[in-house]
């Protein structure tokens, strides 16, 4: 048993590969300019399950997640290195679209934001218009569905032809959400999709980011605590552009092994 | 106001012979279309590229050559175009070489309103598109333009209603004449040139004529200009 089992662990170790973890970071770095602001990341997302990702401002929650669908080198002067694998495939690879990417790893902005010059119903349907894919699927179908999937559609269902920024806060991130949903990514990328709401606003959110795993593979970025530990699966602690500790959210919260995570989950710092 | 007394259909509709500013103001719709016509497109193509492609070492040389168009006095354009398109490739005064001269005033002035509109959109709107596995080319025309539409129409508008009162490039280019359109490549009247012809006159007939076609073309400026106020109160509402 014993040699199976350290047979099992190298092997792990050499093959990095594992078909339970939708997407992994390796040696990643991240730069804005000279500045590094990434060190050397190596986490696992695992699939249908959230990963919160939490770390004092600045510490580069953001420019990570921003890795993880190709979004980071749309800023001038940014780039990576190191890999990034999307079912075991590294989507930095010379051939890889990062268009396709994003299509496949969808995400959600801290701010909400609707297209302003669309109808509720065209936010949603914006994806599918806009990507051509939107050829044999019922548009009505898969607004409807993804407004559902969003816990919107009773809200707006009278509504829909008004445009996407008239409704509420709250309502605009959902709204974000069912956009991106409408496009069936496998992952939703969630960048403090709470901060500029309500604590109802987020209550529902919350509510409804714990059921989107069914369906997806979920990382969000929180400032706040308690909604890691509501939400989230994993935790991953950033500090200072490195990852500092990762785990079971449980283990994170309960049985901090850094002490520089304990500090900042007991409020010390951040 | 000295203008007022002369405005009559005939004034409006009968050519130089029969007393009439028709001509002028046939000329100056034809030319205000036509220099909209090559002027907006790569007016705002150009805007378009200098807004969302710009980071480059093309697009910075492109800015720079469109600002020191933005600062060309008109009647260099004028001489230019004269040299160029005048003498050189139809050899003649022609209402195609007014246009291509106004163009050479709207392009930069569209270009500039355009980067500027653009840039007023937010970029978080941007981002939520390409997030989405959108091209940047279809996000740029379906996404970034649509919300910058107002601006874009107040810009492009006022623009015209600059060029539409130019002098200096038309004597160089469509010299005017006394006629209705003649033609593309034949000279063509328009009311600047008819107002500073007319100014010139010793006869007092002529100069009311002269004041007459001011008002007009005041009255076309300002029509432009109730369009600006209509689309961008359109803007408010949303
Ligand atoms: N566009 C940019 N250009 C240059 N530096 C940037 C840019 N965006 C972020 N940075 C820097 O990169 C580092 C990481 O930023 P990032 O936005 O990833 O942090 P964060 O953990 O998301 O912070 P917050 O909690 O405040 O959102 C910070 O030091 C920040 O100053
Ligand atoms: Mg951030």
């Amino acid at each position: 048993m014993t040699s199976m089992n350290s047979t099992q662990d190298k092997a792990v170790n050499q093959q990095p590969i594992d078909l339970d973890m939708k997407m992994q970071s390796i040696g990643l770095n991240a730069w804005f300019g000279a500045k590094q602001v990434l060190k050397d990341i190596n986490l696992n997302v695992k699939a249908n399950a959230v990963t919160a990702i939490i770390g004092p401002s600045g510490c580069g929650k953001s420019t990570f997640i921003r890795c993880l669908n190709r979004m980071h080198e749309l800023v001038s002067g940014a780039k990576t290195s190191g890999q990034v694998l999307l079912d075991g495939k590294n989507i930095y690879e010379k051939q890889v679209d990062p268009v396709q990417i994003r299509r496949r790893v969808g995400m959600v902005f801290q701010k909400p934001n609707p297209f302003p010059t669309m109808s509720i119903y065209d936010n949603v349907a914006a994806g599918l218009r806009l990507t051509g894919t939107k050829k044999g699927k019922n548009l009505d179908e898969v607004v409807k569905r993804s407004l559902e999937q969003a816990t919107l559609w009773a809200e707006v269902k009278d509504d829909l032809k008004k445009p996407g920024t008239s409704i509420s806060g709250g309502q605009q991130q959902r709204l974000c959400i069912a956009r991106a949903i409408a496009l069936q990514p496998e992952v939703i990328l969630m960048d403090e999709p709470c901060s500029a709401l309500d604590p109802i606003a987020t209550a529902k959110i919350e509510k409804l980011v714990v059921g989107l795993k069914r369906d997806y593979t979920v990382v969000i970025v929180t400032h706040n605590m308690q909604q890691a530990s509501r939400v989230s699966d994993y935790t991953a602690f950033f500090y200072l552009g490195a990852l500092v500790e990762f785990g079971a959210t449980k283990d994170i919260f309960e049985y901090p092994k850094n002490p520089l995570t304990e500090k900042y989950i007991t409020g010390e710092f951040g | 106001m000295r203008g007022a007394p002369q405005i009559s259909l005939n004034f409006l509709t009968q050519s130089t012979s029969g007393g009439g500013i028709g001509p002028a103001i046939q000329g100056t719709l034809i030319l205000i279309g036509l220099t909209s016509l090559i002027g907006i497109p790569l007016g705002i193509l150009s805007g378009v590229y200098l807004a969302e492609f710009g980071n480059n070492k093309y697009a910075a040389t492109m800015r720079t050559v469109n600002d020191i168009l933005t600062e060309f006095p008109s009647i260099v354009v004028g001489i230019t175009v004269y040299g160029v398109i005048v003498i050189a490739l139809i050899g003649e005064y022609s209402a195609i070489a007014g246009a291509i001269a106004l163009s050479f005033i709207l392009i930069p002035i569209v270009a500039r309103t355009t980067e500027e509109s653009l840039k007023l959109v937010p970029n978080n709107v941007r981002e939520a598109s390409l997030a989405l596995g959108v091209h940047k080319w279809r996000t740029t025309l379906s996404v970034v333009l649509p919300a910058a539409k107002s601006g874009l129409v107040t810009g492009t508008l006022l623009a015209v209603a600059r060029i539409a009162g130019e002098t200096a490039p038309l004597i160089m280019t469509i010299l005017g004449n006394r006629y209705f359109f003649q033609g593309l490549t034949q000279p063509m009247a328009a009311l600047p040139l008819e107002i500073w012809r007319d100014s010139l006159q010793p006869q007092v007939s002529l100069q009311a004529q002269g004041w007459g076609a001011a008002l007009i073309l005041i009255l076309i400026v300002l029509s432009l200009n109730i369009a600006v106020r209509i689309a961008s109160i359109g803007r408010l509402k949303k």
